[in-house]
């Protein structure tokens, strides 16, 4: 019977299908990784305190449960550590502790023997610091100006409100840190670039230099100024702290200005902690990141990717749509034609590591280091744009995406019936005309989807701009209040570099994995996203065809 | 201009502004199209244009000329400062002359021998310590003089002052007590002590030891030297007719060579320990030694011989002892070499012949990048500046200034793609080491291990990929309900789009640590998931068939699936028992010892799972295209004929779809091939050649995202990552090209049939 059934080619056929499950599983799986993970970061978790007797000692650990694991005792043994069991597996914890200014590091792999008592004590208090990550402990009171305000259970209804005016008034140092000041350091370089100009261009107009010192003036007053309401403001902010106690008993005092939030994560009502949950969400999304970018937000990394996209979609779109409409309706339809065809379609399957070293090769080094030569003598020998920059990022993302947009156009154009085209021609129509008010209106849906496929490739692109604009860290948005408004010129950050360099590069791997889960989601949602709209307007194009057809 | 005429609308008529404007939109879109397709041909034309000079020949070409003084005896030696602008020429007669290489006008003249009653019997370069040379004299003494350019910017204008200083005394130092002339000299220097070998007229071979004893010895640009030092002379072994004598840098080896090419090796590192290591024959019988020099570095040395040949020795460690082995001959001369004057940079030297003919050749490389015969013959001395853009030749008679042009020696197809033996080194190896700190160490450029490793990775992608991706590609487009499909097709496409920096960072850090503990389970799972899934298929059929009938045609992916987890969970949970019970509780030791294989975290086989899912889509989408769009009439008249629905898809299906199939497969491999942010991130980069699945390796475009933000522009390895950007273009193009080619055919011979 078996070997009448194997004959069958039953099994051969079963086997087939669990590829096919395999991979569903893969991709599904690999999306709710990534979701899960990336969206249960935020959630405040319960904070544990357990009591370890080791032998005569006793220890107290306060902290975050990360994960358990098993682990074969003799791997352990192998990586020497010194237990003292007869089972051939033990479990293991990883305990986020936080403190790091205090433990050096945020975890800790604990195995718990037996007789550990485990709690949640309610009065447990969870501090997310502006530096050296989370504090957990016990609160003790809070001193402004170094006395002591108020002790035991009035701390924490007093603590809420203080954090809440502290937290606006490092807004404000901030604003004025960034906007204000960065401003006007941007103007006064701007100045110093102009001087430097009339020096080269051997200028000695001495009201235009007047000028100049003039503005300056003005601007260093204002600087002054700023100075001055800084240095009351981070007077002000230095009023208040809390002096608090960790784990092993240490007492640490956290100035309140360093405070972003803080909870008692045990206390916790179900609303409460919806609360802080998209608090926390739209820290991540609105805010300048902490710590390395291992912390706080991610807003001018989204700002950045975004921004490049759609300089990008901006040039690309009408550069591929062009090619389009010449190959297929201007261009003999020769071996040329289908030569370049072939060409163009494969350049989409070239590495796009190929295109970043050329962006670097002819964008910066070249063109950009030409018109540093030509327009921006002044400020040699520091580049302008012959460094990597927004600009040469979404012009090598174009060059890399425009046989996408060229394919999909092309596609379009060519499921549109001969008949239309003829009937329009037939009636007296130039080929301009046809082209303008038929084809290309009908075409409009296929252009579209090749643009979203476009920037959908371009946002997830990563190897390309890291040789030609992305940073680690950009000093200021590539867009802002400072005239011209859109700097070109400037680096940028990339949701996709945020993930490699956070998740690579950062000292503290570890404890930002969950941000860059959190990263990833983002950039694979909006990815997702633009593709299953260019799926939705292909299939929706078909079938409109498909009646003109019949 | 015609087109600027016609726009003066107001006198045309309707049909001609229309006429007129459907040729201007025409000639827009022809200029528009034309253009985006030149710029993006333009890549490929860029990258040629940036690795072009790689491949490129050298070049010279003369400057200038001008007669030799002859009053100061013949030349012994020229040398050139770093500027071009001043040169040194050392005479028999002592002098050390300094002229401007521009005019050939004498700047100054040093009479080195002005307290010396003797003569120049020998002369050597020191080379490798900085523009030292040492003057055997007739009484049997040497002197050790330097050529010293001290630069000044007196009003912003370069000023070069030439000197000439003696690093240990104006004094002579004594190497011969018997007084002998000395025929051969050679000296070396560190900051601890400097040596001094000389071969008497009686040939008997002397070592004067100059040991440090105060501080301020022998420092580099200093004026005068005011150290002290005590002298020892000791004899080494008598070579009968040995004529050339070269020291290593760390003084340790002395190289003493006859006329007939038979080289002694000697151990001069312990003073009171002197003993011969080997004697070696560097020539052929009846061939003279005519040139042996020390490349740049001191390690190799370049013998030349009466007929034009050229080869390279270095010592070779074996058990510890270094024996000078022969490592590569030069394209041989039309004539006797004269003259090797190696370039102090770069692993690059020139010869010259008797006949005037000249050749520039980069020794690692064993490439020749020029050769040429000049008419100013007999040329008996050259020198080139540091830079090596500069040379200098002479004969009797006049002295002639070249230009060369000769920017990236160090590149030929050997050194990319052969085995090469680099200095120090026990064989011949693949190696790419890019970053180099200073001229000594040779920067290494072979693209083997690159592109070992670009395979390796593609490699174990397209192990994983391939079945999963084909498999599923013959189920959905043969076998699964329509229904089924509409949801299936889309879903694994999406994950075409999914960023690769994403799929790489889950690889490093999720799927890595996640591998290393649960290796067993994984590789347990490549046996359960197939029996465990024919079991249950059996235990399907075997079911009564009203149950079956609730299931319809072509679900049977979706029923798996449970089937899957259950399998998948099974194998990950025995997987610690599995651990304990065959390979002691850590397989990686057992890896160790038992079968000597190294493990790292972030290895091929990360890479292959993580690259696998990034190009299974690709396949997928491909190859199910392909065979759904088999023509129905095909497989209807197989089933017709009674056929089984497997024997139609093994015998017609796939074989018609088989052109499909396997430019999916070429358009797979093409994408696994160029990918860098998975490999940057689920590798450890390393370059080593070496096929275990536990082991990572560094690609090609891995290594250009890596090196080439610090390349300097335009130096040879910038320019070599541009090259290894056109192998990859090349290589992803030409294959996506197949693959189109075929799937064209492919796609007429469906309409056809």
């Amino acid at each position: 019977m078996i070997k009448k059934w194997f004959k069958s080619g039953d099994p051969w056929i079963w086997l087939n299908a669990s590829a096919v499950s395999t991979s569903i599983i893969i991709v599904v799986g690999l999306l709710l990784l990534i979701a899960v993970r990336g969206l249960s970061h935020f959630w405040p978790a319960q904070v544990i305190q357990a009591e370890l007797v080791n032998g005569e000692q006793r220890i107290s650990l306060i902290g975050e449960i990360v994960e358990t694991e098993e682990v074969p005792v003799q791997r352990l043994l192998d990586s020497g550590v010194n237990i003292k069991t007869n089972k051939e597996f033990i479990t293991r914890t990883l305990i986020k502790v936080g403190n790091r200014d205090k433990f050096g590091s945020d975890f800790r792999w604990v195995i718990f023997p037996d007789n550990t008592s485990i709690n949640y004590p309610k009065n447990l208090v969870q501090i997310e610091r502006r530096e050296w990550g989370n504090f957990y402990g016990y609160i003790k009171n809070i001193t402004k100006n170094g006395k002591r305000i108020a002790t035991q259970e009035a701390t924490w209804e007093k603590l809420q409100p203080l954090i809440d005016e502290t937290n606006v008034l490092h807004d404000k140092i901030r604003y004025i840190e960034k906007n204000e000041i960065g401003d006007i350091n941007y103007q006064l370089e701007r100045l110093r670039l102009e001087r430097r100009k009339f020096e080269l261009k051997g200028i000695t107009d001495k009201n235009a230099l007047a000028e100049i010192s003039a503005s300056e003036v003005i601007l260093h007053k204002r600087y002054e100024e700023y100075k001055k309401s800084l240095a009351v403001l981070y007077k002000k902010i230095a009023t208040y702290s809390v002096n608090a106690e960790i784990m092993d008993g240490q007492s640490v005092v956290i100035p309140l200005s360093t405070i972003v939030r803080a909870y008692q994560p045990n206390a916790l009502t179900f609303l409460q902690k919806v609360s802080i949950y998209f608090s926390k969400l739209s820290e991540f999304i609105f805010d300048d990141p902490r710590e390395a970018n291992t912390e706080g937000g991610i807003f001018p990394a989204i700002f950045g990717t975004v921004l490049m996209v759609i300089l990008m979609a901006i040039l690309v779109t009408p550069c591929g749509v062009i090619a389009a409409i010449y190959l297929r309706e201007y261009a003999r339809q020769g071996p040329l034609t289908r030569m370049i065809r072939i060409a163009v379609n494969n350049l989409a399957g070239v590495p796009s590591i190929v295109y970043g070293i050329f962006g670097l090769g002819f964008f910066i080094y070249f063109l950009g280091s030409e018109i540093d030569q030509l327009f921006f003598p002044e400020a040699l020998p520091t580049p302008t744009f012959g460094t990597p920059g927004i600009l040469w990022s979404s012009l090598t993302l174009a060059i890399l995406t425009v046989p996408v947009v060229i394919v999909a156009t092309e596609e379009g154009l060519s499921r549109i019936p001969k008949a239309l085209r003829e009937g329009s021609l037939a009636l007296g129509a130039t080929k301009a005309e046809t082209l303008w008010r038929i084809i290309v209106p009908m075409a409009t849906p296929a252009m579209m989807t090749g643009m979203i496929l476009a920037i959908a490739r371009a946002a997830g692109e990563v190897a390309p701009l890291m040789l030609v604009g992305v940073v680690k860290l950009a000093p200021s948005l590539p867009l802002d209040g400072s005239a011209p408004f859109l700097h070109l010129d400037r680096k940028f950050m990339h949701l996709g570099f945020h993930i490699y360099d956070v998740g690579f590069q950062s000292p503290n791997v570890e404890a930002a994995r969950p941000l860059v889960y959190a990263t990833s989601f983002l950039l694979v949602l909006v990815i997702v996203i633009l593709n299953l709209a260019a799926i939705w307007i292909r299939n929706n194009l078909r079938e409109k065809y498909r009646n003109l057809d019949s | 201009m015609q087109l600027l005429n016609q726009l003066n609308f107001s006198r045309l008529s309707r049909s001609q502004i229309r006429t007129f404007k459907d040729k201007l939109m025409a000639f827009n879109m022809a200029v528009g199209g034309i253009g985006v397709i030149i710029a993006i041909v333009l890549i490929f034309f860029y990258l040629v244009y940036i690795v072009y000079p790689l491949f490129k020949s050298a070049d010279i070409s003369k400057i200038n000329q001008f007669p030799v003084n002859a009053q100061y005896g013949q030349t012994l030696h020229l040398a050139i400062e770093e500027q071009n602008k001043i040169a040194v020429q050392y005479t028999s007669e002592g002098y050390a002359l300094f002229f401007d290489t521009q005019t050939g006008k004498q700047i100054k003249q040093v009479s080195l021998l002005a307290n010396h009653k003797a003569e120049v019997t020998s002369f050597k370069i020191s080379q490798l310590v900085n523009d030292t040379v040492i003057l055997g004299l007739s009484n049997g003494r040497a002197l050790i003089v330097k050529h010293y350019f001290s630069i000044s910017y007196p009003d912003d204008k370069m000023h070069i002052e030439p000197k000439i200083i003696y690093p240990v005394g104006e004094q002579s130092i004594l190497v011969d007590n018997k007084k002998q002339p000395l025929v051969d000299v050679a000296y070396q220097q560190d900051d601890e002590q400097a040596t001094i070998i000389a071969i008497t007229k009686d040939s008997r071979i002397l070592m004067a030891l100059l040991q440090k004893e105060s501080s301020g010895l022998l420092e580099e640009d200093d004026e005068e030297s005011t150290a002290e030092f005590t002298q020892t002379i000791i004899a080494l072994p008598q070579i009968q007719d040995a004529s050339s004598v070269l020291i290593e840098p760390q003084q340790r080896i002395a190289y003493i060579a006859k006329k007939s090419g038979e080289v002694t090796v000697v151990d001069i590192s312990e003073a009171d320990n002197i003993n011969v290591i080997e004697k070696v024959n560097l020539l052929k019988d009846n061939q003279i030694l005519t040139s042996f020099t020390f490349l740049t570095g001191g390690i190799s040395i370049l013998v030349g011989n009466n007929e034009g040949e050229i080869a390279q020795w270095f010592p070779v460690k074996k058990d510890n002892i270094p024996y000078l082995t022969f490592i590569r001959s030069f394209n041989q001369q039309q004539s006797s070499i004269i003259d090797i004057e190696t370039e102090q940079r770069r692993k690059g030297f020139i010869s010259v012949t008797n006949e005037g003919q000249i050749s520039i050749f980069n020794s690692t490389a064993k490439r020749e990048v020029l050769n040429t015969i000049i008419p100013e013959t007999p040329i008996q001395h050259i020198a080139l500046s540091p830079r090596a853009d500069f040379l200098i030749t002479a004969n009797d008679k006049e002295i002639t200034t070249w230009h060369i042009e000769n920017e990236h020696p160090e590149v030929s197809w050997a050194i990319l793609w052969e085995q090469i033996w680099y200095e120090s080194y026990s064989e011949p190896e693949y190696t790419w080491q890019s970053s180099s700190a200073d001229n000594d160490f040779e920067p290494k450029y072979s693209f083997m291990p690159l592109a070992f490793g670009t395979l390796k990775a593609a490699f174990y992608a397209m192990l994983f990929a391939i079945p999963l991706a084909l498999m599923g590609a013959i189920y959905t487009a043969y076998f699964m309900a329509p229904k089924m499909r509409a949801v299936v097709k889309p879903t694994i496409e999406i994950m075409e789009a999914l960023p690769t920096v994403i799929l790489g960072f889950l690889a490093g850090l999720w799927l890595a640590p996640f591998l290393e503990k649960n290796l067993v389970g994984v590789f347990s799972l490549l046996i359960v998931m197939p029996i465990g899934i024919l079991l249950f298929s059996f235990a399907w059929q075997a079911l009564p068939k009203k149950i079956r009938a609730q299931v319809p045609d072509g679900w049977h992916a979706a029923l798996l699936i449970p089937v899957i987890f259950f399998l998948g969970w099974l194998a990950l949970s025995l997987s610690p028992q599995l651990e304990s019970l065959f390979f002691n509780g850590n397989i990686q030791l057992w890896l160790k010892t038992s079968l000597g294989l190294d493990f790292d975290q972030r290895n091929a086989l990360v890479v292959g799972i993580a690259m696998g899912v990034a190009v299974i889509p690709t396949i997928f989408s491909i190859a199910e295209d392909a065979i759904f769009s088999v023509p129905k009439h095909l497989t209807f008249g197989s089933l017709a004929l009674g056929a089984t629905p497997w024997q139609t898809l093994i015998r017609v299906v796939i074989l018609t779809a088989s052109p499909g199939i396997f430019s999916a497969v070429m358009i797979g491999m093409g994408r696994a091939v160029g990918e860098t942010m998975i490999v940057l991130m689920a590798t450890g980069n390393t370059p080593v050649m070496d096929f275990s699945i536990f082991q990572g390796m560094r690609t090609l475009s891995a290594n250009i995202a890596v090196e080439v933000p610090e390349a300097e522009v335009a130096s040879t390895h910038y320019r070599i990552l541009f090259l290894a950007a056109l192998v990859l273009f090349l290589f992803t193009f030409i294959f996506n090209t197949a693959a189109e080619i075929v799937r064209h055919r492919l796609r007429k011979k469906y309409s056809s049939l």
